[in-house]
């Protein structure tokens, strides 16, 4: 238990400070933003508590914004992204039986499987937190489009991360 | 009353979801509003700490551009010297003793959002105050709207709700610049009477009519401009000076003479 809450910490604030100190002052081509502290979410084990979950990932939400400035607006898109997981979840995985305490990592859902969860909640994510921004319709396409190039290039470094994280793993 | 409850603890994680939705949603709305945003007291020396330690080693990689940066502002100060001037106008005087200018280092800033902000490393213990103008060694960079005790928040020029007053300097016309929350390098014109001739090139300057900015500091450079027939406006777009990606040293400057100005003006109200 001890040590599970010490990773996720460890996760946590790896994940943060890679966040604000490198990505979030990194814009690919002049737009694209890479969000990997979504992989923290990502990775919350599978029987997480509701309640928690949430919280989670709200809170995480609100100390990107603490630190990019941008009040509310990661809060708002990360707790979407939290509410709609286990929905995705349970909609790619309905037959895999999950151990407790079990995170949907690489190891567990395959290299197929683990990109088609990410890259729904990344992209879920990725549309809300654009027309957030844009606090309008207006130029409701590339809106999309964006949304759609951010989330691909998010999640490929999210399975960058994530392959070097569990390759650790197995190492020890 | 029982009903409720028992249907809040039934959907509970809908219920939760939406009240923190509601709570994010607050916080961007009220970050939104102008007002919201002068009123920006959250600056906060924690993040602004480690902001500052990560700056430490970008800023060690850019030295040799920045000394460079350097060495033209030197110059161009060093040709502004008393000495270097050759004064027969017994009556001249200095018009930028109007003005204090407080050296500051950019530690964190965005460029890709609605509404961008920079953080600086002074605060109000080296006298900075809401609401003084922040320039960069090229050209305009944006209004302090908040201060904590050793930092402080600016709203650049890249905000939705930034808009300067400026001046077309070959003809003095009188402009504004807003920015459309699109592209970080190019900002927009706004008012220029449709006789006046816009050409790429052409230098829009501070006004000096806002009290913040001192007059005829570089705001940017006409980049093309848009021809209405039938309108009385026209419109133009301008690359501005300053290159808010790369900023690092900025300059804080406060109006000396801010609030006699601001007393007269009370005066007039009275």
């Amino acid at each position: 238990m001890n040590s599970r809450l010490v990773k996720n910490s460890i996760r946590f604030i790896l994940l943060v400070l890679l966040q604000v100190l490198l990505f979030s002052n990194m814009h690919l081509w002049g737009y694209v933003t890479l969000y990997p502290y979504l992989l923290f979410l990502l990775l919350l084990r599978v029987d997480i508590s509701k309640t928690n979950l949430l919280l989670i990932g709200f809170f995480t939400g609100l100390v990107i914004d603490f630190f990019q400035n941008t009040m509310g607006m990661q809060a708002a898109a990360s707790t979407l992204l939290v509410f709609a997981r286990p929905t995705v979840l349970n909609f790619y995985f309905k037959k895999v039986e999950f151990a407790p305490r079990e995170e949907p990592g690489i190891s567990r859902l395959g290299f197929t499987g683990f990109f088609k969860y990410a890259f729904t909640l990344v992209l879920i994510h990725n549309l809300f937190l654009f027309f957030l921004e844009a606090f309008s319709l207006a130029g409701f396409f590339s809106i999309i489009e964006r949304a759609l190039v951010n989330s691909v290039a998010t999640v490929v470094l999210i399975l960058i991360l994530e392959m070097l994280f569990s390759r650790k793993k197995k190492g020890l | 009353m029982q009903n409720l409850l028992l249907f809040i603890r039934k959907h509970w994680f809908v219920v939760l979801f939406l009240l923190l939705e509601t709570g994010s949603l607050i916080l961007v709305a009220n970050s939104y509003s102008y007002h919201g945003s002068i009123a920006f007291n959250t600056v906060n020396d924690f993040s602004g700490g480690i902001f500052s330690t990560f700056s430490n080693v970008s800023d060690y990689l850019n030295l040799k551009e920045a000394n460079e940066q350097l060495l033209e502002k030197n110059a161009v100060l060093l040709n502004e010297q008393q000495s270097s001037l050759l004064i027969t106008d017994t009556g001249f005087t200095y018009k930028d003793t109007l003005y204090k200018y407080i050296p500051a280092h950019v530690v964190s800033l965005s460029v890709n959002h609605p509404s961008n902000y920079i953080m600086i490393n002074k605060g109000f213990l080296h006298g900075i105050k809401k609401e003084m103008g922040v320039i960069s060694n090229n050209g305009v960079a944006g209004i302090v709207i908040g201060v904590s005790k050793h930092y402080s928040l600016v709203m650049p020029l890249l905000h939705h709700n930034a808009r300067i007053s400026g001046r077309i300097k070959k003809n003095n016309i009188l402009v504004n610049i807003v920015w459309d929350t699109d592209d970080y390098r190019f900002g927009n014109i706004q008012d220029v009477p449709s006789h006046v001739e816009l050409y790429p090139g052409d230098t829009i300057v501070t006004s000096g009519k806002s009290m913040i900015f001192p007059e005829g500091i570089i705001i940017g450079y006409v980049e093309s401009s848009t021809e209405n027939s039938n309108m009385d406006f026209k419109k133009g777009i301008l690359r501005f000076a300053t290159d808010f990606k790369s900023l690092q040293d900025v300059y804080v400057i406060e109006n000396l003479m801010k609030e006699e100005q601001q007393n007269l003006l009370k005066q007039a109200d009275e």
